[in-house]
């Protein structure tokens, strides 16, 4: 019996679907339960974690995200302009930075601040400091490259517009480029937020007091002392979602806004 | 200085005109020369019609007298300014000179009162009150001092050109430099935006103007000058350049734009 070719797309899809789902069932009926909910779902044991992985952890990872993007943007604001300067010194020292640290796992950057600069200037600096430099460096990395992008999407005559009234350079980028630039990348920037809040559970390779554990740190701790497994751990996971879902969501409204807009 | 002061006959408006005075002017994209040597006049108080096929340099020649475009040879002087002096203070020059543009260029983050009064405020320091009354007054000129808190897209294409006309004039230019201002406008309101640039003639305002309205430039302009090729090919008052062109390639450049649906097939 022949069939058309939208009968043929039809069954097509129903293979595919029927072939998902016994893959899932031979997943779960492979799966060895017992264990699995005694070290991974064992949720009777973990009573101990609360509050703390709200009063420490949770308000750690938002503290040191926030500390990194504070930097990460400033940072990536003055690579983004030295990108696009006239002046090739510039450039070349922003290409370099931002080669240089996209390039490195950001682990090893937490390592080179946290343990090198002792090292290297007999200092300590605070555990908050190594935080937001680390995760500032690299971020400031990534965000230049999306501001740069940013920039270069006013189109031309605004700061010709700018200009002509009278404005020097600074003053036409700080009053009508560079707010308009922030404006198209709401979105990318938003999900370099995303990035870095998980980014800041790197933090567990350097020495903390228990007062600066952050989810990660917090959800290795329980594994240790709780005597629940993993569980801890996919708690802690729980609550990355808690805060990178209503960034994502944030995003895609930002970006439904500006497609909006633009004409 | 070669300012002068006039009044216009309704005796309201004040403009210090300045001149601008172009001498042998060069400009090179790479190999590519589009000003071949220009040498150019306007005299304070004077309206300039630069008319010529695309790719004449027209807008080239307009871009270098407030120095968005940056002129190879040749000297340029605005008002008391010699803008070809490297020492110049540009922005200290660009406040004298306004420029339209074809593309309106407002600033769609700021709201239209906002547009007319940022450079007030951030550049001759102006404070915000005394800027939003200049900036409201200047709406009320081009006809729009209703929009003040609209948004640039919230505006029809001639809309925002007058908008970006009475931005221009909140600086209090001694000149207006018009590239294309009505290029990119729908046909119903191409009107609106030269009535303003009539009545701106009227009240003795310099400006030099890029325009392929030839009904506009007959009317208005005191001169007309016709470029092709990098070089100004004929130049005089205006009705004798659209009306009686003496050059070939201006009687040829005018026949094309007054009369396009005349298809002529060429012989080669």
């Amino acid at each position: 019996m022949a069939m058309t070719a939208r009968q043929r797309a039809k069954v097509s899809l129903y293979v595919q679907a029927g072939i998902f789902v016994v893959a899932i069932a031979a997943l779960l009926l492979a799966t060895d339960w017992k264990t699995i909910s005694a070290n991974v779902f064992n949720f009777g044991r973990i009573g101990p974690m609360f509050p703390g992985i709200f009063t420490a952890g949770l308000v750690n990872t938002l503290i040191y995200t926030a500390l990194g993007f504070v930097l990460g943007l400033s940072g990536g604001l003055l690579l983004a302009l030295m990108k696009l300067s006239s002046f090739p010194l510039y450039r070349w020292i922003a290409t370099g930075y931002i080669e240089f640290f996209r390039g490195i796992p950001a682990l090893l950057v937490f390592i080179a601040f946290g343990y090198g600069v002792p090292l290297a200037f007999g200092v300590q600096w605070p555990i908050f400091v190594v935080v937001m430099v680390s995760l500032g460096m690299v971020a400031a990395a990534y965000i230049a490259e999306t501001l740069r992008a940013g920039l270069q999407a006013v189109p031309k005559g605004q700061l010709e517009a700018a200009r002509s009234l009278g404005m020097p350079q600074w003053r036409a980028m700080v009053t009508i480029i560079i707010p308009q630039a922030f404006k198209i990348v709401l979105p990318p920037l938003t999900n370099e937020i995303i990035l870095l809040t998980k980014d800041s559970s790197l933090i567990y390779v350097l020495g903390l007091t228990a007062s600066q554990y952050e989810l990660t740190k917090f959800g290795r701790d329980g594994i240790s002392s709780l005597g629940a497994g993993l569980t801890p751990l996919l708690v802690a996971g729980a609550f990355y979602l808690v805060v990178t879902i209503p960034l994502s969501l944030l995003a895609r409204k930002f970006e439904s806004r500006s497609a909006r807009t633009k004409r | 200085m070669n300012d002068v002061e006039t009044t216009n006959p309704g005796g309201t408006q004040t403009v210090h005109a300045a001149g601008v005075s172009i001498k042998d002017l060069r400009k090179s994209y790479g190999s590519n020369e589009v000003l071949k040597g220009i040498s150019l006049e306007v005299r304070p108080g004077e309206v300039v019609c630069l008319i010529g096929p695309s790719g004449s340099g027209k807008s080239t020649l307009l871009r270098c007298v407030n120095l968005l475009e940056q002129p190879n040879e040749g000297a340029i002087q605005v008002g008391g300014f010699e803008a070809t002096d490297p020492d110049v203070d540009i922005d200290k020059m660009r406040r004298k000179v306004g420029m339209v543009f074809q593309q309106f260029n407002l600033f769609p983050h700021l709201d239209v009162l906002r547009n007319c009064t940022i450079a007030q405020t951030k550049v001759l320091k102006r404070s915000q009150g005394e800027a939003d009354k200049i900036a409201q007054a200047n709406l009320e000129r081009v006809g729009l001092g209703h929009l003040a808190k609209r948004f640039p897209d919230q505006l029809s294409g001639g809309q925002q050109q007058r908008v970006a006309i009475a931005r221009a004039l909140s600086m209090n230019p001694e000149l207006m430099l018009f590239d294309e201002p009505t290029s990119a406008l729908d046909p119903e309101t191409v009107g609106d935006v030269l009535a303003v640039m009539r009545k701106l003639a009227r009240e003795g305002m310099t400006m030099l103007v890029v325009t392929h309205e030839m009904a506009f430039a007959r009317e208005v302009a005191d001169r007309v000058v016709f470029m092709d090729g990098g070089v100004v090919v004929e130049e005089g008052v205006a009705e004798r350049v659209i009306g009686a062109p003496q050059q070939a390639r201006t009687q040829e450049f005018l026949r094309r734009v007054l009369d396009p649906t005349h298809i002529e097939v060429a012989e080669d």
